[in-house]
């Protein structure tokens, strides 16, 4: 017999969400992740719950996102049951704020066109200067306007992942943290899993490795085209609570401080900061909010995402090596509920969505040859 | 964009200070940021104002820091004061902070002076206002010539400890007692060391001469002391402990605590620089050469931010980088570097002597390094020991997953007072040695700065390279 | 909270006098000296109250490094006490918790 049925590959927030769904349905699973510096998207995120503006080229993308927002809370009791940890799940509704008229004016443009392409059925509005004032009194002068959208919120990812390591645990799951997974080899009895301080077999095996997943699912006859995309962050001290909803690039966290984002960059493996992007996040937000502009930063960080070619997630399973799927993404913690309550099913062979196969790596050979 | 010099220095200490002189007298550009509005350093502080009474109090060491400050009369060094560094680029530029605005400037070498700090001391109540370092009491008779409320306890480790208690008794004010922590096993590991000791006495006749002058004094001293728990309503009231097998509970309205000195590593963990750890003192430090090069090139650390040696020795170190920074920039011979290195090369040696001893014996006690569950830690954000071994359970195998689990680290001290302890209690749970735990990952700001500081330094004001959403 | 327990001054004849407000009381304090130094010398042992549990903290390190000196100095949340010197006529309050978002500099 296997060592486990499942083995997962990562442990971040998307292995980790998979996991938590499987082995609530009873399956036997094994986590393998690093150790204390791997990269870790799950570690520097800014936390949102976010469905606006996601799938513009992709309205299936956009009806997942918004699926996972509505499984949202269900999974945060959940977990805050197991864990004993408020995750701090706010969903009141997001406002992403605009300096620019034009750029305005582009992003409802194109939030009007997804929402015909869903037929209607995406609520956002956009709101002029005075109308953001009234649910944002703080905002400065150069905000023209900002879309808002009831589907948005945010929580505590860090507490999201920590509580899902708890979850894992309580629902019977193990996680072997150590030296990365170097190979996965696939036999006619299972795949073998091997890492420099031992092998373990395993029935099946779901690629939840972030950036690791590239190197890791050819071996397995899978495709993973992630590259790293790095993001640049603020975080400022605890000040009292001022701002109840999050926006696309400030909130306040549970804690009281200030989030600040966020940069996409394409820099490698390099997952510093730089002077130049952290200051000009720093401005803009100066320029959202002129009264944070005395509040003291406390820390940046860069951290990288995990990047498709289309920015979209990859699901897929192999089709030469059975048992064998690959789950990767670029915003795990809107879609963790919908991981863990769908897409885990969907692995174990429970029916999903019909748009499900829209998500497969084939797309990327399709729009190449396209 | 930004100013140019040939040599920037952070930190007038000891090591900064005579660096700069080195430096300014061949006529390099130097500038020398350091945080503290006057020179000196930590074992300086005040050198400059401090009155003549105030200077004998401290005693001569304290005061033959004077003949460093001439190295700031050359042309070409600008000394910055009150100047907070809080990033340091590996393309050396560097960024600081004066009296709220922040400004950069870019250096063909860098030299990190930035001293040390003191070694966290967590134990059941060391946050309570009234419990302050060692050092901190030091700060306050160097500046501002304070003395404690009494009655006032000492306790804890290391030479510091016994220092200030000297100094205070030179100042007519006797300390109610000395708890000292050091482990009753540390002498006999520390023998083996003595015989180096010996060819530099210096520092071990200064230390007996100080125990003498305590016991003269009639300071009760209790020692190999633990369990050490301070108590009180709003501020320190008692200190209970136990020694000579008997638990104890000595009233105070101040206690000093001391726990040996650690390198300041902030800036040179923010560049990633390579680090080691020292198991007989205890702490890491920047892998370094004679001259302090590190493994950056254009970077150097000297002082007791390379590795605790004290004063004296971080003077000699700060001159043996400036020597290497002139070859590098072409102002002397690799062979003129040799023969003016020698004398404080030798120097070095001879200081280092003494060290091993010293490590050995003032070695910090367990409770300290692995206080009990319910010890804070992290004092910023009031983390537990308890929690700590709680995310190693959770499958944390270092203090940066602890840290973003339970938020130890995650306040505005940046993990220096609690860096240490998170990954020795991670190490001791795992049975892992403290290289292979590791350290917290150092961000900027080193401190925190406004936000229009940091804007401010958005000098480029084409609208359209606005951070992507 | 006042303490009857003073820091006491070594040398207590020499040197000019600033006066600050600390909560409203006037503070004797020497030019030269930090924010800190000067509340201990007056009895306020503790300038803090954390926002994390809300207990008290004083300095304890005076030397820029552990933050639980915070105090607020001429309307500007957070300051570090131990590394910021008296000036006649500052005004220091205690911060109780996390600051206000909108206690700015007076600059
Ligand atoms: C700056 C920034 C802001 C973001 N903001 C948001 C947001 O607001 N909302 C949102 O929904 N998403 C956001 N994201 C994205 C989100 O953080 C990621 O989608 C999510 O964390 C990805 O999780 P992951 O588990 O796939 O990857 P990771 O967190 O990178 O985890 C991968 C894991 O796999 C392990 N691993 C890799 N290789 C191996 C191997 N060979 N063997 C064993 N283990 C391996 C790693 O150690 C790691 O633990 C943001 C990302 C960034 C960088
Ligand atoms: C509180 C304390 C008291 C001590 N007292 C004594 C004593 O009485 N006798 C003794 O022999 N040894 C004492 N020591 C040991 C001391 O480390 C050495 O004796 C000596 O000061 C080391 O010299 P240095 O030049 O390496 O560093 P330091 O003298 O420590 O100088 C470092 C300087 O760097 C500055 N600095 C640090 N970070 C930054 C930054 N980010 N931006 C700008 N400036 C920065 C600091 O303000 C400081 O002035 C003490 C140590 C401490 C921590
Ligand atoms: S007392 Fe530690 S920072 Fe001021």
């Amino acid at each position: 017999m296997a060592d486990s049925a499942y083995a997962v590959i990562g442990g971040g927030l998307v292995g980790m969400a998979i996991a938590w769904g499987l082995a609530n349905r009873g399956k036997q699973v094994t986590v393998f992740d690093e150790g204390d510096r791997g990269f870790r998207a799950s570690r520097g995120n800014f936390g949102l719950v976010w469905v606006q503006s996601k799938g513009l080229n992709m309205p299936d993308y956009s009806r997942w996102s918004r699926l996972s927002a509505q499984l949202w809370p269900k999974l945060s009791e959940e977990l805050g049951n197991v864990s004993g940890t408020d995750l701090e799940l706010s969903q009141p509704g997001g406002i992403h704020l605009f300096l620019d008229e034009d750029e305005a004016e582009k992003a409802v443009a194109d939030m009007e066109k997804l929402r015909a392409a869903l037929g209607g059925d995406y609520p956002f509005e956009y709101l002029g200067h005075n109308a953001v004032k009234r649910i944002i009194p703080e905002i400065g002068p150069e905000v023209v306007g900002a879309l808002h959208s009831p589907m948005d919120g945010h929580v505590n990812p860090l507490y999201l992942l920590r509580a899902l390591h708890t979850g894992v645990r309580d629902a019977g799951a193990k996680v072997l943290h150590g030296p990365r997974v170097e190979r996965i080899t696939h036999t006619k009895d299972g795949f073998r899993i091997h890492r420099e301080d031992g092998v373990w077999s395993a029935d099946n095996v779901v690629l939840c490795a972030g950036l690791g997943n590239a190197r890791l699912a050819p071996m397995i006859g899978l495709d993973a085209p992630v590259v790293p995309n790095r993001g640049q962050v603020i975080i400022t001290e605890r000040v009292r609570p001022f701002l109840n909803v999050p926006t696309a690039h400030v909130r306040q966290v549970g804690e009281g401080a200030v989030q600040i984002g966020d940069s996409k960059e394409a820099a490698g493996f390099d997952d510093s900061t730089s002077k130049n992007v952290i200051a000009k996040i720093a401005h803009r937000a100066t320029r959202y909010f002129p009264l944070l502009e005395n509040v003291r930063v406390v820390r940046t960080w860069g951290a990288l995402r995990v990047m498709s070619p289309d920015g979209h997630p990859i699901y897929d399973k192999s089709q030469t090596c059975p048992g064998a799927s690959l789950v990767t993404c670029h915003s795990g913690v809107t879609l963790a509920a919908a991981h863990a309550k769908v897409l885990a099913g969907w692995i174990c062979g429970e029916d999903a969505p019909d748009y499900m196969e829209v998500f497969g790596a084939q797309r990327f050979a399709l729009q190449k040859a396209g | 964009m930004s100013e140019r010099f040939d040599v920037a220095i952070i930190g007038a200490g000891p090591a900064g200070l005579a660096a700069a002189g080195v430096l300014g007298q061949a006529g390099c550009s130097v500038t020398l940021l350091d945080e503290q509005a006057e020179p000196g350093g930590q074992i300086y502080r005040g050198i400059g104002s401090a009155s003549g009474p105030r200077k004998s109090v401290l005693g001569a060491d304290y005061a033959a820091g004077a003949s460093l400050l001439p190295s700031l009369a050359h042309d070409s060094v600008t000394h910055i004061a009150g100047a907070t560094v809080w990033e340091v680029t590996p393309e050396r530029d560097i960024y600081y902070s004066q009296a709220g605005k922040a400004s950069g400037l870019k250096a063909e070498h860098v030299l990190v002076a930035t001293g040390a700090t003191e070694r966290p001391m967590p134990f059941p109540g060391w946050t309570l206002p009234g419990v302050m370092t060692a050092g901190a009491g030091q700060i306050l008779l160097k500046t501002a010539g304070m003395l404690p409320p009494s009655p006032c306890v000492l306790a804890g480790s290391g030479p510091l400890l016994f220092l200030i208690a000297a100094q205070y008794l030179a100042a007519g004010f006797k300390i109610d007692a000395i708890v000292e922590t050091t482990p009753r096993g540390n002498l006999a590991k520390a023998l083996p060391h003595l015989p180096g000791a010996l060819l530099n006495n210096k520092y071990l006749r200064k230390g007996l001469a100080m125990l003498a002058s305590l016991r003269k004094a009639g300071i009760p001293h209790y020692k190999a002391s633990t369990s050490l728990v301070a108590e009180g309503d709003g501020q320190v009231e008692a200190l209970k402990f136990t020694s000579g097998g008997k638990p104890h509970r000595l009233a105070c309205a101040s206690l000093l605590i001391h726990n040996g000195v650690v390198p300041n590593v902030q800036i040179s963990r923010s560049l990633n620089l390579d680090h080691a750890w020292d198991s007989l003192q205890h702490c890491w430090h920047p892998v370094t050469d004679a001259s302090g090069a590190t493994s950056l090139a254009g970077f150097r650390v000297a002082g007791d931010g390379g590795g605790i040696a004290g004063a004296e020795a971080a003077a000699h170190g700060g001159r043996l980088a400036a020597l290497a920074i002139l070859e590098d920039l072409g102002k002397i011979t690799g062979g003129e570097r040799q023969a003016r290195s020698s004398d404080d090369s030798a120097a070095l040696k001879w200081h280092g002597r003494a060290r091993p001893f010293l490590d050995a014996l003032y070695a910090p006690a367990r409770e300290f390094l692995e206080p009990a569950d319910s010890t804070i830690v992290c004092r910023c954000e009031e983390v537990t020991a308890g929690k700590i071994r709680e995310f190693v359970d959770l499958g944390c195998l270092g203090p940066n997953q602890a840290k973003s689990f339970g938020r130890a680290g995650m306040g505005p001290c940046q993990g220096r007072y609690c860096g240490l302890t998170v990954s020795s209690v991670i190490a001791a749970k795992l049975g892992k040695e403290m290289d292979e735990v590791g350290y917290y990952r150092i961000r900027p700001p080193l401190k925190p700065i406004t936000l229009r500081e940091l804007a401010s330094m958005d000098l480029d004001d084409d609208a359209d390279e606005r951070p992507a959403a | 909270m006042r303490n009857v327990l003073h820091f006491k001054r070594l040398d207590e004849a020499s040197g000019d006098t600033v006066e600050l407000t600390f909560e409203g009381e006037p503070v004797t304090a020497r030019a030269g000296e930090t924010v800190a130094a000067a509340l201990l010398a007056a009895g306020h042992i503790s300038g803090r109250q954390t926002p994390v549990s809300g207990s008290p903290r004083g300095p304890y390190c005076m030397m820029g490094a552990c933050f639980d000196c915070l105090v607020e100095i001429d309307g500007e949340a957070n300051r570090q006490g131990c590394m910021t010197q008296v000036r006649d006529g500052m005004v220091v309050r205690r911060m109780t918790g996390a600051r206000d978002v909108d206690r700015g500099s007076a600059a």
